[in-house]
């Protein structure tokens, strides 16, 4: 049953990956920025999850509160860092949100500490049992119905909504788009919202799954996102989401198999420097 | 005196490997976010031959070979993946790096390379050492930059297709970028192993990488003197700052950010402008 096991666990890893990475992905379709610190977003989701429960003891609500603030802050970002960099070279707008992602790091350690904060009762973590000796914590499932029906209520949005259209015509075509009518600054807007707010909701996730909020939680976040919304081709939804998958199942079945010779990220990075030679544009082509 | 000569001799080391990143990011436009890896590399091979008994100064050149001949490896990658995707592929040569290092027993693994012999010649004569190597990669740097293969490189950063049109061997061009960049950052690695003395995986991770690229966009794409600038002052930031130690990273943080949203062509840019006002 190992097998399916790490099946199990590489899915989890990858519906979170796939939570961090879409926010990115959307962002980069958009503005052709890399943003590293939509990492701090996810850290930030992770401390206002705890922060909410242990308040409230509402995991709801926290989830929500988390979205919520995140999200705002993802708005805020954009508002101060990236529109008066989008004339500039991208790199400018990496070093920048680098810059960023450092200070963050370093806020979180200021105000919550270096040891990070844990909940008082973690919640869901009881197992349920499957057939054959399989067992699945209330969390896990949490993380995998989640990260379901967000990515199902976006495909809705993006496909069936005028808001969605004037989205996806943003887009492909900025100017054009801006001909018609939409207004562009509104889209971006909306776009960092969203996606940062799924960054919160991953940070949720990850706590559920840790039970802890610390300071450098993001630093995984901030490269491994990077990895897969490359190697999903850059801009690409579906690609992302599939490239998130494949490097969560490949993570959780190499450790076992080949830990010994590699650790956990360099197997990532090796799985994606072999299908960037393979295809040097990533899986799928943006669009 | 000790104290201002392990701060200087910081500074050169990280000039130098500033400066060899600058050959391949700078004047060669290829962006790469795992430079570190290089400096790793020749670290760990210095510090392997000086344990077996070798001398500093012909540790360097192995050293170099080492960091060169993988660079070289990573270029042939660069011609088939661009921009930000050969961006990421580095960043995952760096992972690589650290990883396979973590896993090996014989190279010190998870706990890394300790008591690595200090250079014969004391600490003055390294850092006499290092300054004499950081100023002759600048030398070379500026001879690059003044000469034919300057100008190959300053076409394929600003446009690599037309470029090629142009009849400029564009892969030839590449690979000479990153061998000598990697070759740089090897010797700057194995002069920071005699440096510090202890060298372990966490040494050369994603961190040193992204700070070095900030080195050089801070000092200013391509300029040779504005990143050996940005080099000194951003290598002694943190000690600086050591009054106000809980919020050093995060003023060293926001500067990076301020910087790039002030003054995007960094220092190199700011200072042109004064000029060119006051002119």
């Amino acid at each position: 049953m190992l097998a399916v096991d790490l099946l199990i666990q590489g899915i989890v890893q990858g519906a979170i990956y796939a939570l961090i990475a879409l926010g990115l992905t959307l962002i980069y379709g958009l503005l052709r920025i890399l943003h590293v610190a939509h990492a701090s977003l996810f850290t930030l989701g992770g401390y206002v999850g705890v922060i909410v429960t242990n308040q409230t003891g509402s995991l709801t609500l926290a989830l929500c509160a988390a979205m919520v603030l995140v999200g705002l802050l993802g708005m805020l970002i954009y508002r101060v860092a990236y529109r008066p960099l989008l004339d500039k070279p991208p790199l400018v707008a990496l070093i920048a949100s680098i810059g960023l992602f450092i200070a963050f790091e370093e806020v979180f350690r200021i105000v919550f500490g270096s040891y990070g904060i844990s909940f008082h009762n973690p919640p869901l973590r009881t197992q349920i049992e499957f057939g054959g000796g399989l067992f699945l914590s209330y969390s896990r499932l949490l993380i995998i119905v989640m990260a379901v029906s967000f990515l199902s209520v976006l495909a809705w949005l993006s496909s069936r909504t005028r808001t969605g259209v004037a989205w996806r015509a943003t887009v492909t075509d900025p100017q054009m788009a801006a001909s018609f009518g939409i207004n562009v600054e509104n889209v971006r807007y909306l776009n960092f919202f969203i996606g940062s707010a799924l960054a919160g909701a991953a940070g949720v996730m990850v706590v559920l799954l840790t039970n802890l909020a610390e300071p450098t939680m993001g630093a995984v976040a901030s490269y491994k996102a990077l990895a897969i919304i490359v190697l999903g081709g850059l801009g690409s939804v579906r690609g992302t989401l599939i490239a998130a998958l494949a490097i969560g199942i490949v993570e959780s079945f190499g450790t076992v198999y080949i830990g010994h010779i590699l650790d956990r990220d360099a197997i990532a990075f090796a799985f994606l420097i072999i299908a960037l030679m393979l295809r040097p544009q990533g899986l799928l082509r943006a669009g | 005196m000790a104290y201002e000569i392990i701060v200087a001799t910081t500074m050169a080391i990280t000039i130098l490997f500033a400066l060899s990143l600058n050959i391949i990011t700078g004047f060669c436009g290829q962006v790469s976010l795992g430079h570190a890896a290089f400096y790793g590399l020749g670290a760990y091979t210095g510090a392997m031959l000086t344990k077996a008994g070798w001398p500093l100064i012909a540790a360097l050149p192995p050293a170099a070979v080492v960091a060169g001949s993988v660079g070289f490896v990573v270029g042939l990658a660069s011609l088939r993946v661009r921009h930000d995707f050969l961006a990421i592929t580095t960043m995952g040569v760096a992972f690589l790096f650290v990883g396979l290092v973590r896993k090996q027993e014989w190279l010190g693994g998870e706990i890394g390379i300790a008591g690595i012999p200090a250079a014969q010649f004391g600490r003055p004569g390294l850092l006499v050492l290092s300054i004499i190597c950081a100023a002759l990669f600048a030398a070379l740097a500026v001879y690059i930059k003044r000469s034919w293969m300057g100008f190959a490189f300053d076409s394929i950063a600003n446009d690599e297709d037309t470029a090629r049109v142009l009849g400029i061997d564009v892969p030839r061009f590449k690979l000479w970028a990153f061998v000598i960049g990697t070759s740089g950052a090897g010797i700057a690695g194995a002069l920071y192993a005699h440096h510090v003395r202890y060298i372990g995986p966490d040494s050369f991770g994603f961190v040193e990488s992204v700070t070095v690229l900030a080195m050089v966009i801070i000092g200013g794409v391509g300029s040779v003197w504005a990143v050996a600038l940005a080099a000194a002052v951003l290598s002694v930031l943190p000690l600086w700052f050591q009054f106000v130690s809980d919020y050093k990273l995060l003023i060293y943080g926001l500067l990076v950010f301020g910087v790039m949203r002030f003054s995007h062509d960094g220092i190199a840019g700011a200072v042109q402008r004064l000029l060119n006002r006051r002119s």
